[in-house]
């Protein structure tokens, strides 16, 4: 074939502007596919708040609900639990809480409103087991000088009883406290913050 | 007779048949020195058939919904007729074409497969291990038990490690704040088409770049290279022999041997002790509850063994990826001047030696609870697992190497 005459500039130029053209063509077709996986307007509605009725919670004990399909623990400290929290700040990752996994509220040495009343999202900040309740002593418990908290069975993370993440475990931060108010004495609204709803 | 002769030209005429026959098949020469590994390359189309066929008998009764897929799982196995079988082949048979792969790569390693000229060969066959494991680990979730769920949630949140965007890819993947009937629904999409399409495209790909190179066999040396003339062609390799009848009546017998050992464990040993069917998956999928110990199927635990052994989030998921990636880089990590274990030295075999009781044992240590001395153990045959690859191109090097010969071994029988 012959190429005389041919202005090779021109067609290579229109070549690239028609593949580039093509290209814009295509991610912009791509995008309702890729944006169709996001969460649905009816899994975004599914977050709606929960509420608890903790009048039946003992000291020790804890209590699941489910919140945007998560496991939410309500855990009753006792007294010892709470008085055992300050002496191992040494062993954890971010004993203070810097790392924003609660709201502001719950950014105290206890991580809660209500000293007792613990609220966590119960899956591990490692890969999303949901961790074992685990009191001080019982059979089971993971190291020698246990004082009760949470051990994740999948990959051995151990949280204290304010959610604590200790040093030398997988898990990177703290459970997470999920936003929450008192509506009563004996009822808790997880989801929302004061004021919010 | 001339009226299918006519006809067979009649189509030669229209597309290439005959010639795309004799090409792949009834006049493709490969070495005639083939031993017992080769038989897994057919063995493992042998699976991938059966697994497509039993998926479109499974998918008339599956039903992809968080409410229904449980149950309908046990219908299949209880009241659909030779449901149970149906079932069990595809769950027995996703084990076996891990069996099969793995033994089908550990060939390549013995031999040098992956060495020049089939590096390209070797990474489109990575690429259908990494499809595979992405197909083995949707279809896994389909079930929608215990096992099914909490694997899935791990796996899914090995992407929120990632710096910045990880969880938001990981809430993508996910199509809901858990795992949930979003997941489920895309994940059956992604496991009975879109994967199943990818892996038809790379087999297809496997075999054209095998046929282009030609094949490798237990001397490592190259048949092309050597001299020409066989029985049938002056132009073609002296040691050549076609693949179609000699190696398609070879891996008919494979195949018969193959399915006496397949079907015995489908009808006695489904199960396998909860190696091929976990216990807890017997559970319905509980958001609100963690089985106690939970643990990828056998095929995923050498690389679950080396992501617990890394006491960070991030650097676990690095090592696990990184534990595959090495294995795309083989080719230019071997820096041997020969192909074959039978050739190489004493170092290259003690070292695939080490890489294998490590990969075992880092299988075994997957299945085991995280306690502190098993994690020690673990991190020492991860090191091991590592050092095999990132040393090889100084111990590949320094290995004292035996002659190749110029003519492949080979005895008629």
């Amino acid at each position: 074939m012959s190429t005389e005459g041919v202005n090779t500039n021109r067609r290579r130029f229109l070549i690239a502007a028609t593949a580039a053209v093509g290209a814009v063509g295509a991610g912009f077709t791509a995008v309702p596919f890729v944006v169709s996986m996001q969460p649905s307007a009816k899994a975004q509605a599914a977050g709606a708040p929960v509420e608890v009725d903790i009048s039946k919670l003992e000291p020790g004990q804890k209590m699941t609900v489910e919140w945007r399909g998560k496991p939410v623990w309500v855990v009753y400290r006792t007294e010892q639990q709470l008085k055992d929290l300050p002496s191992l700040d040494s062993d954890l990752r971010d004993p203070n809480s810097e790392v924003a996994q609660q709201p502001e509220y719950a950014k105290n040495a206890v991580r809660s409103i209500k000293e007792q009343y613990m609220v966590l999202v119960g899956i591990c900040t490692h890969l999303g087991c949901s961790p074992t309740y685990v009191l001080a002593g019982a059979p089971n418990q993971p190291t020698a000088d246990w004082k009760g908290g949470f051990f994740c069975p999948c990959h051995g993370s151990r949280f204290d009883m304010a959610g604590r993440v200790s040093q030398g475990v997988p898990a990177p931060t703290n459970l997470v406290v999920p936003p929450h108010h008192y509506l009563s004495d004996t009822r808790i609204l997880v989801g929302v913050d004061q004021g919010a709803a | 007779m001339n009226l299918l002769v006519a006809l067979r030209d009649w189509v030669d005429a229209r597309i290439p048949m005959t010639n795309t026959w004799n090409d792949h098949l009834a006049q493709y020469y490969a070495p005639k020195n083939f031993n017992v590994w080769y038989y897994f390359g057919s063995l493992a189309i042998l699976m991938f058939v059966i697994q497509i066929l039993t998926g479109i008998f499974l998918t008339m009764n599956y039903k992809p919904d968080a409410q229904l897929a449980f149950a309908s799982v046990e219908y299949i196995m209880r009241d659909v007729e030779w449901g149970w079988l149906i079932r069990y082949l595809h769950s027995t048979g996703a084990s076996f074409f891990f069996i099969v792969v793995y033994l089908h790569m550990f060939r390549g390693l013995l031999y040098g497969s992956y060495k020049k000229p089939r590096e390209l060969l070797w990474v489109i066959g990575m690429l259908l291990y990494l499809a595979l494991m992405a197909e083995a680990f949707m279809g896994y979730l389909l079930p929608w038990g215990q096992m099914s769920f909490w694997g899935a949630q791990v796996i899914i949140s090995l992407f929120g490690a990632i710096p910045f965007v990880g969880e938001d890819l990981a809430l993508w993947v996910r199509g809901d704040f858990v795992i949930a009937d979003a997941t489920l629904n895309r994940f059956f999409a992604f496991h009975v088409i879109l994967i199943p399409f990818i892996l038809a495209g790379l087999v297809f790909v496997h075999i054209i770049a095998l046929h282009e190179v030609g094949s490798n066999n237990p001397d490592g040396i190259e048949i092309k290279k050597g001299p020409k003339g066989n029985r049938w062609r002056d132009d073609k390799p002296a040691d050549g022999i076609p693949f179609h009848p000699y190696y398609t009546v070879k891996d008919i017998m494979g195949v018969s041997f193959f399915l006496i050992l397949f079907c015995a464990v489908v009808f006695f040993y489904p199960e396998m002790s909860g190696w091929f069917l976990e216990k807890d998956n017997f559970i319905p999928a509980d958001p609100l509850k963690t089985p106690e110990h939970i643990v990828p199927l056998w095929y995923f635990t050498p690389f679950y063994a080396i992501l617990r052994a890394v006491p960070d989030k991030f650097l676990g998921v690095v090592a696990m990826g990184g534990a595959i990636v090495v294995l795309f880089l083989l080719p230019w990590l071997d820096r041997s001047p020969v192909k074959s274990i039978r050739y190489k030295g004493i170092m290259f075999k003690l070292a695939i030696a080490i890489f294998s009781v490590s990969f075992v044992a880092l299988g075994w240590l997957g299945t085991q609870p995280a306690t502190p001395m098993l994690t020690n153990f673990a991190r020492l045959f991860s090191v091991l697992y590592f050092a095999f690859f990132l040393l090889m191109p100084i111990y590949s090097l320094m290995d004292k190497t035996k002659p190749e010969p110029e003519r492949v071994n080979y005895k008629a029988h």
